[in-house]
């Protein structure tokens, strides 16, 4: 011991080093010095993109919905107006608004009953291998190709496909048959009803509402129950005034996802539902074929609007920090 | 002495709020330092000015006779042991002993043998190729240290470095970290929240509050002679006397402490009422602990061993040479 | 204890049909792969072959979707990955006034649908008059999957001590070095899964694609125009199986490199 601390005690030289010297050691000085030059250089790429790139193409099409189209010859008429606010407002255009929005609130409602289950489980019972096994179990639907998934359901929903099969063999065709004779929800078949397209929405975004409300759940400490049941609480009221609450933020989060996923996506209706249009149809159809992008435009800040709202309340909830 | 670090009028505010508030300190060469506080005090904004983690908003630091404010920690040629450890989770142990010298640029030869003589030297040899996360509290405690000291730093900073050691562990630490100090002839300035740490190490302590240093000192020093009422509380186990106390027993009206082993109990003379009730006693082995309500004042006296211990309830008379009673500053 | 403690029989139904719901419909795409029948979507197949393998291998267009797709997705990830850790850097290294804004800028691009990015980038090349190539396809897939990338190196960060930064620096490692041998180390496993996840991202992203692509089809694209009209369903069929295992690779990937770092990385503490 002592020969080591002999050589480690030569701690002779100058307190104050020289610096690596060169240009990294010249401008590794000058950031410590100017913290913020560093952050701006940071910043700078990374906002270039976003801030000019993206939002500046957000901004282009805000501008477009205050133009309107000339009804002759069909071009875009660059002068400042409300008339395309107007025709938004139109009793057609406002169905189809009120459709997607509705759509988009059942099925945040039923992926977060679906989902609330699995990430109970997955966050309070499940265990090592099997916490594991949930998570990759979850993360993989997320992940996987969302036209894949689209697909899989016009396969299961096909007159001939599996579905209308189980019914047939369970012998209860008759039951199918029942809920399509109903008005709203019914149709020809399941691959031309509401009730198709609600239920493939519903599986394409449930995995964006479990992993939030996992997390939030994951972050009740076992402590807190524990401490609810001691001082006198059944499992049940346990549940309704310490953990739903706390997994609150939770749903908030990934119903941010549901409901935005659902305003913007016009593939799913396309592929699976009636023929009454979905607000990204809507858009999709007046920018294509149609040419009006002034009202393509301002079809899409309706999302924006709602969505904008949405988020307002959800960070005041705090669902930001269970994202 | 010589001056290792000093500190001319130093301030550092974080907004509205001064964290250290002109501060003026000299730390000798060679010496064992203990800054000493509460928390919120200023005694780990004072290390990190030192390391060069935070820059002075006013004031003046030297290190070793150069101007050290402007100057990157990289380039001060102090280490830090810091108070999580800070190991990098990546590397091994011996790589992150010598961390320190492969940013300089040394030889790998002698970077190994440098870090496993410092391994030796903090008693971990051979643990070279475990990885941090591997390691007891205790043991990667003594690898931030190698990897401190294998740099050979003008003086070692050491924050709250036994915090989180359980006691049997902390006290060895207490001794090695003595050891090693007087072996190598290093200065050692080392932050504190616990008294008992600071006055059993170090040669001399500041003691902080509020940003502010409230006295430097020996351990004796501060022990004995507590300049402020803060002092003699933080540091504690002193009697504080008020003045009107003080003054009832043939002293000025100033504030006063004294420490429990300078005060006798007695019984009250046949028919004479005793000063003082006692509250409660405690066995501390070689002495007794014995509190007393005199008048609202508690005061705490300790009986040696074999003396007689009063009973609680117990009316007892209570006497002190004046030359104990040490007079401080009025209300600080 | 929490263990000891059974799991209620209906929360254990629930969980377990919920994650049925989520994998029997990917698992269907694996049958439907190997039928014999090419005209409809019959349930049960009449009998199993292994010849639309071959069929879909000796399709030049599908062999094209499939390169621009990968050529797109490597792209994208690798921007992602420099704007994302820049990003990460400046908002985890100092508190800064914006910060939230900035997290909020970051996550707008998939917080919004993806039809109004997809739209605002095309009005935005059609005033620039930008015309459609390989680069629009890039600049929207990079803009979404900056978040992936920025959400895992902001966790990493987080994780990482501020300590272990200023012990570098006490240890004589200037800016540079202590992002060469402690910042990158300790990001690197978080990057990899970020940039997996982007890559898997934008290699199925169809939504902004068919604003930005014009005439140029990728892979999800050469799937969409299948679903809207189907004309080849067996090689639509392997195709679809053939992306599920394409993305599951990276996907267990990233969960693997994660699950390794975070166990590094709490052993720091």
């Amino acid at each position: 011991m002592s020969v080591a601390a002999t050589t480690l005690s030569r701690s002779g030289g100058p307190a104050i080093l020289e610096g690596r010297g060169g240009l990294f050691g010249a401008l590794s000085d000058l950031f410590w010095r100017r913290p913020g030059l560093l952050l701006l250089l940071l910043l700078a790429p990374p906002l270039a993109w976003l801030g000019i790139v993206y939002l500046g193409s957000l901004a282009a099409l805000l501008a477009h919905s205050f133009f309107s189209i000339d009804a002759f010859s069909g071009l875009i008429v660059y002068e400042p107006t409300l008339r395309t606010y107007g025709e938004l407002l139109l009793p057609a255009n406002i169905d189809i608004i009120v459709r997607t929005v509705a759509m988009a609130a059942i099925v945040t409602l039923a992926s977060a009953a679906i989902a609330f289950p699995i990430a109970y489980y997955a966050a309070r019972y499940a265990r090592g291998k099997w916490k594991a096994l949930f998570y990759l179990g979850v993360m993989l639907p997320l992940w996987s190709s969302y036209l894949v998934k689209v697909y899989a359901w016009k396969l299961i929903l096909a007159k001939e496909g599996i579905l209308n099969w189980l019914f047939a063999k369970l012998h209860m065709t008759w039951l199918l048959e029942a809920w399509l004779s109903l008005p709203v929800v019914g149709g020809n078949s399941l691959s031309f009803s509401y009730t198709g397209t609600f239920i493939v929405f519903v599986y394409a975004w449930l995995p964006f509402m479990i992993l939030p409300i996992q997390a939030a759940l994951e972050r009740v400490p076992v402590s807190l129950t524990e401490a609810s049941a001691d001082l006198g609480a059944r499992p049940r009221q346990t549940f309704r005034h310490v953990i739903f609450p706390l997994a609150l933020p939770g749903i908030v989060a990934g119903s941010i996802f549901t409901f935005s996923l659902t305003l913007g996506d016009y593939i799913i209706p396309q592929i699976v539902g009636t023929s009454r249009l979905f607000i990204g149809q809507a858009v999709y159809a007046h920018q294509g074929t149609a040419g009006n992008i002034p009202l393509a435009a301002a079809f899409s800040v309706v999302p924006i609007v709602v969505m904008g709202f949405y988020l307002w309340g959800a960070r005041r909830m705090g669902a930001f920090n269970a994202l | 002495m010589t001056t290792a670090i000093s500190l001319q009028k130093v301030s550092r505010h974080f907004g509205a709020i001064s964290a250290v508030d002109a501060i003026d300190l000299d730390i000798g060469r060679g010496e064992f330092f203990a800054m000493l506080g509460p928390s919120g005090s200023g005694k780990t904004t004072c290390l990190r000015l030192i390391a060069g983690f935070e820059q002075p908003t006013s004031g003046h630091i030297e290190l070793f006779g150069e101007t050290a404010e402007g100057v990157p920690p990289y380039r001060r040629n102090v280490n830090t042991v810091f108070q999580d450890y800070a190991l990098f989770p990546h590397l091994n142990v011996a790589d992150n002993v010598a961390y320190g010298l492969m940013v300089r640029g040394v030889p790998r030869p002698e970077r190994r043998k440098r870090a496993e003589e410092a391994l030796e030297m903090v008693k971990l040899p051979g643990y070279g190729e475990r990885r941090p996360g591997q390691l007891s509290g205790g043991q990667r405690q003594r690898v931030a240290l190698a990897r401190a000291l294998v740099n050979r730093p003008k003086a070692l900073l050491l924050d709250e470095p036994l915090g989180a050691l359980d006691l049997k562990l902390r006290e060895q630490m207490q001794e090695e970290l003595k050891t090693l100090q007087r072996t190598l002839g290093i200065t050692f300035v080392f932050v504190t929240h616990d008294q008992g740490e600071a006055l059993s190490m170090a040669d001399r302590v500041a003691v902080f509050n509020d940003g502010r240093i409230m006295q430097v000192g020996t351990a004796e020093d501060i022990y004995e002679r507590p300049a402020s009422r803060f002092v003699a509380d933080f540091v504690g186990s002193s009697n504080i006397l008020p003045p009107e106390f003080v003054a009832h027993h043939g002293g000025p009206r100033q504030w006063a402490s004294l420490r429990p082993e300078a005060i006798r109990i007695g019984r009250p003379k046949r028919g004479g009422a005793g000063e003082a009730t006692v509250v409660s006693t405690s066995y501390q082995g070689a002495v007794s602990r014995v509190t007393l309500d005199a008048a609202g004042l508690r005061l705490i006296v300790t009986v040696p061993a074999g003396r007689p211990v009063p009973a609680i309830g117990e009316k007892v008379v209570v006497a002190f040479d004046r030359q104990h009673v040490h007079l401080m500053d009025g209300e600080a | 204890m929490r263990s000891e403690r059974a799991t209620p029989l209906g929360l254990k139904v629930a969980a377990g049909a919920g994650l049925a719901f989520l994998h029997l419909p990917i698992l269907l795409i694996f049958v439907y792969a190997f039928t014999t029948e090419d005209k409809s979507y019959q349930w049960p197949p009449p009998g199993f072959t292994a010849q639309w393998l071959a069929v879909t291998w000796n399709r030049p267009d599908v062999w094209q979707a499939l390169a621009l797709s990968v050529k797109v997705a490597a792209i994208s990830t690798a921007i992602a990955l420099v704007l994302g850790t820049l990003c990460a850097a400046a908002v985890s290294q100092s508190r800064f006034f914006g910060r939230e804004t900035i997290s909020l800028l970051v996550i707008l691009p998939i917080a919004l649908p993806g039809i109004i990015t997809g739209i605002a980038l095309r009005s935005a090349f059609s005033i620039a008059e930008i015309p459609f190539s390989f680069w629009t396809i890039v600049l929207g897939h990079a803009t979404f999957c900056v978040v992936v990338v920025y959400n895992n190196a902001v966790a990493r960060f987080r994780r990482t001590s501020a300590s272990l930064i200023e012990a570098s620096f006490d240890l004589g490692a200037d800016g540079f070095q202590t992002f060469r041998y402690v910042i990158l180390p300790n990001l690197g496993t978080a990057l990899l899964a970020g940039g997996m996840l982007a890559f898997a991202l934008s290699f199925d992203e169809v939504i902004v694609t068919t604003f930005t692509a014009g005439q140029q089809q990728t892979l999800p694209i050469w799937m969409l125009e299948e679903l809207v009209r189907p004309r080849q369903r067996p090689v639509t069929n392997v195709v679809a199986m053939v992306v599920v295992i394409v993305t599951l690779i990276p996907i267990l990937a990233a969960f693997y490199i994660t699950r390794d770092g975070d166990q590094i990385a709490g052993g720091g503490k």
